[in-house]
C-alpha cells in the first residue's frame, strides 16, 4: 500500500536486532507493576503525527492527543476521517512521517518488540484464516503471544465457546469480530487498541462487549477504540475526540464537548399561528410549522416559550427539548466542515 | 500489585502480566507450522498437486528422454528424470504453493492480523513455509529412496553437497515465492505469476532438459539461472561427477539469486491487500 508498510525501514531493522525478545517480555512484568511508562504518565501518546500515502494523499493531518494509564479514549470521525490510519500508527503497523507516538513510553513501530507483548490489537477488520476452526484459530495465537490464557478461557469472555469447533469461514460478522476480540485480550494486554469493535454485532452483542471492555478499563487496561456509534463513545468513552480530515476537530470529556453545543427546543405550531409571532429573544428556525430553536440556555429559553405558550393560548404540538448530545456535536462538526469546504471551494 | 477479577472470568485481570511466560521463537514457529499444517492438509488441490504433479512429471520425462540423446553426458534416463524430479518438488510444494499461500495470507488480511502481535515479519515468512518445506523434503527422500530401490541408482554420492543444494534451494525458493507474492493479485493469478519461473527453470535449469545436451553458449546462459545452481548441487550430490570450480559456480550463482530474493522481499513484500 505504502512504501511505510515495508519492514525494511532501516531503522526498524536495526531496532528489531537490538530489542532481545526476552528482555521485551521481561521488562513488560516488569513495567506492569510500576505504574506510568512515560514522564508525563500517558500510556498512549501522539504528537504532531502525520501519515501521507503513496498517491500524495495525507490520511493524518496534524494530530495529538495522550491518554493516561486506566483511561479508555474513544476515536470518532466520519467515514474516511483518518481514524484507522490514525489507529494504525499507535499500533505500530506502521511509521509516522512526521511527529512522534509513543506506547508505554516506546515507539511502538521502531521498538515493536519492547511494545507488543504488551498491547492487544482488534483491527477493523479481522484477518484469519477461513479454514481454520475457532479454537484452532485461538491456539495458534496463543502460541504467538506471552503469558496467553488458555483459549477455552479466552472464548469464554467473548462468548464463543459454543462455536469453538466452527470453521472461521461459517461465523457471523458478529462472531468473527467476538473472536478478534479474544485474541486481542489473550495476553492480558496492559494497553488495548480496538478499531470498531462492535460493528456487526447485534444489539446485545455490542451490550456484552461493553461490559467487558468496561470491567477490563475497571481492572486497569488502558483501551483506545474507534467507533461510528456515539452511543458507544458516550457510554464507555472517559475521553473521546472527533476527527475530521485528518485533524481532531474536538476532544475532551462527553460533557465538555457537548457543553459547547447548542440544546435544542422543537415543537409544531397550530395551523394560523405563524412562527413570527414567537417572542423575539428566541432564536427559531420555521419550517412549515416546524420550529427549531438553538440555544445556550435551555432553561432560560423554554421558560420563556412556555409562558409566551401560555399566554397567548398556543398549543405546542410534539414539543420536544433536549440538551446537546454527542450525536449533534458530531453532527454539528461534520455539517460545519463540509460547509466550509464549499465555502472554500 | 493488586489482583483485581470481575465476575467469574476474571476478565479484568491484567495482573497475567508478572507472571507471563514468554514465548519462544520455537514456540512460535511452531504455532504458526501447526496451523499452516491444517490449512495445507484442508487444501486438497494444493496437496494433490503437490503430491502427484512431481510423480507425473518425473514419468512424462522418463518416457519422452531417450537414451541416446544423452550418451557421452554420463547421465542414465533414471539418473536425469529422478534429479530434475527433485528440482520440480522444490519447485511445485515450495514455490508454486507458497506463492498461492502468502497471497491467500494477505488477501484474507491473515498477515496484517499477524503484524500486531509478537512474531516478526521474517517469522511470519517462515512459519507460512514450514509446511511447504517439510513436505518437500519429504518427497525429495521418497524420490531417492525410489531411485536408489527400483532404478538402480546408487545412493547418493556425497550426501552433504546433496543436502547443501536442498537446503539452498528451499530458501531460494521460498524467498523467490514471498517475492513473487508481491507483484500477484489474488490466488488465480498466482497461477500466472508463477510461470514464468516454472518454465525457465523447467526448460534452462536442468530440470527437465539437462544442461549436458544444450550447446555450449546456451548452456553457459543457462548456468546463471536462478534454479540451475540448486540443480547443479542436487544432481552432483547425488550422482557425482562436477568439480570443485563448477560447484563453486553453482553455489554462488544460488546464493547471489537468494541474496537478490530476500532483498526484494525486503523491500517489496506486501503486508497489507493490493486495492
Amino acid at each position: 500500500m505504502t512504501s511505510d508498510d515495508i519492514p525494511s525501514n532501516r531503522a526498524d531493522r536495526a531496532a528489531n536486532r537490538a530489542a532481545d525478545w526476552a528482555v521485551a517480555c521481561t521488562t513488560s512484568a516488569s513495567a506492569a507493576t510500576s505504574g506510568p511508562a512515560s514522564a508525563s504518565g500517558a500510556v498512549i501518546e501522539a504528537t504532531g503525527v502525520r501519515r501521507r500515502y503513496a498517491g500524495g494523499f495525507e490520511a493524518v493531518a496534524g494530530v495529538s492527543f495522550s491518554v493516561a494509564r486506566g483511561e479508555l479514549f474513544a476515536l470518532l470521525g466520519t467515514n474516511g476521517a483518518g481514524k484507522t490510519s490514525t489507529v494504525e500508527l499507535l499500533e505500530g503497523l506502521a511509521g509516522p512521517d512526521a511527529g512522534t507516538v509513543r506506547v508505554l513510553g516506546h515507539d511502538p513501530f521502531r521498538e515493536r518488540a519492547a511494545v507488543r507483548p504488551r498491547m492487544g490489537v482488534m483491527l477493523q477488520e479481522g484477518g484469519f484464516p477461513s479454514e481454520l476452526t475457532v479454537t484452532e484459530t485461538v491456539r495458534m495465537w496463543a502460541g504467538c503471544t506471552s503469558g496467553a490464557r488458555p483459549p477455552g478461557e479466552a472464548l469464554e469472555l467473548v462468548g464463543l465457546t459454543h462455536r469453538a469447533r466452527v470453521r472461521v469461514k461459517q461465523l457471523s460478522g458478529g462472531e468473527r469480530r467476538r473472536l478478534d476480540l479474544a485474541l486481542a485480550l489473550l495476553g492480558r494486554p496492559e494497553v488495548l487498541f480496538l478499531d470498531e469493535p462492535t460493528t456487526g454485532l447485534d444489539a446485545e452483542g455490542r451490550r456484552d462487549t461493553w461490559e467487558l471492555v468496561r470491567a477490563l478499563r475497571d481492572g486497569g487496561t488502558t483501551v483506545l477504540l474507534t467507533t461510528h456509534y456515539l452511543e458507544e463513545a458516550e457510554t464507555l468513552a472517559d475521553q473521546l475526540a472527533i476527527m475530521h480530515q485528518g485533524r481532531v476537530v474536538t476532544a475532551g470529556t462527553t460533557a465538555e464537548v457537548t457543553a459547547a453545543r447548542p440544546a435544542r427546543i422543537r415543537f409544531e405550531l397550530p395551523q394560523g399561528v405563524p412562527a413570527a409571532r414567537l417572542p423575539l429573544g428566541l432564536r427559531a428556525a420555521a419550517e412549515g410549522r416546524l420550529i427549531e430553536i438553538r440555544t445556550h440556555r435551555l432553561q432560560e429559553s423554554l421558560g420563556e416559550l412556555l409562558i409566551w405558550a401560555r399566554e397567548s393560548d398556543v398549543r405546542l404540538l410534539g414539543l420536544d427539548a433536549r440538551s446537546a448530545t454527542l450525536e449533534e456535536a458530531f453532527l454539528d462538526i461534520a455539517q460545519s466542515a463540509s460547509e466550509s469546504e464549499k465555502v472554500a471551494a | 500489585m493488586t489482583t483485581t477479577t470481575t465476575g467469574t472470568t476474571g476478565a479484568a485481570s491484567t495482573t497475567g502480566a508478572t507472571t507471563a511466560t514468554c514465548t519462544t521463537l520455537r514456540g512460535r514457529l511452531t504455532a504458526l507450522g501447526r496451523a499452516e499444517v491444517v490449512l495445507l492438509a484442508r487444501n486438497r488441490t494444493a496437496v494433490f498437486v503437490a503430491l502427484l504433479m512431481p510423480a507425473a512429471m518425473v514419468l512424462a520425462m522418463k518416457s519422452t528422454l531417450k537414451q541416446s540423446v544423452l550418451d557421452g553426458t554420463g547421465l542414465s534416463v533414471a539418473a536425469a528424470a529422478l534429479t530434475g524430479g527433485i528440482g520440480i518438488v522444490l519447485i511445485q510444494a515450495i514455490y508454486m504453493n507458497l506463492v498461492s499461500a502468502y497471497v491467500a495470507r494477505r488477501e484474507d488480511l491473515v498477515l496484517k492480523r499477524l503484524r500486531t502481535g509478537e512474531v516478526t515479519d521474517w517469522e511470519i515468512l517462515i512459519g507460512t513455509a514450514l509446511p511447504s518445506v517439510a513436505l518437500a523434503l519429504a518427497q525429495t527422500a521418497v524420490i531417492v529412496a525410489a531411485g536408489t530401490a527400483f532404478f538402480g541408482l546408487a545412493a547418493p554420492r556425497r550426501p552433504e553437497l546433496l543436502l547443501a543444494g536442498l537446503l539452498l534451494g528451499v530458501v531460494l525458493l521460498a524467498a523467490l515465492a514471498a517475492a513473487t507474492s508481491a507483484v500477484t493479485r489474488t490466488v488465480q493469478t498466482s497461477q500466472l505469476t508463477t510461470l514464468p519461473l516454472f518454465f525457465i527453470s523447467m526448460m534452462g535449469s536442468g530440470l527437465f532438459v539437462p544442461l549436458e545436451i544444450m550447446p555450449d553458449p546456451m548452456a553457459s546462459v543457462c548456468e546463471l539461472l536462478p534454479v540451475t545452481g540448486v540443480m547443479r548441487l542436487v544432481r552432483t550430490g547425488w550422482l557425482g561427477g562436477a568439480e570443485g570450480s563448477d560447484l563453486l559456480v553453482a553455489a554462488l550463482t544460488g546464493l547471489a539469486w537468494t541474496a537478490f530474493a530476500v532483498f526484494a522481499v525486503k523491500r517489496r513484500f506486501r503486508w497489507d491487500p493490493r486495492r
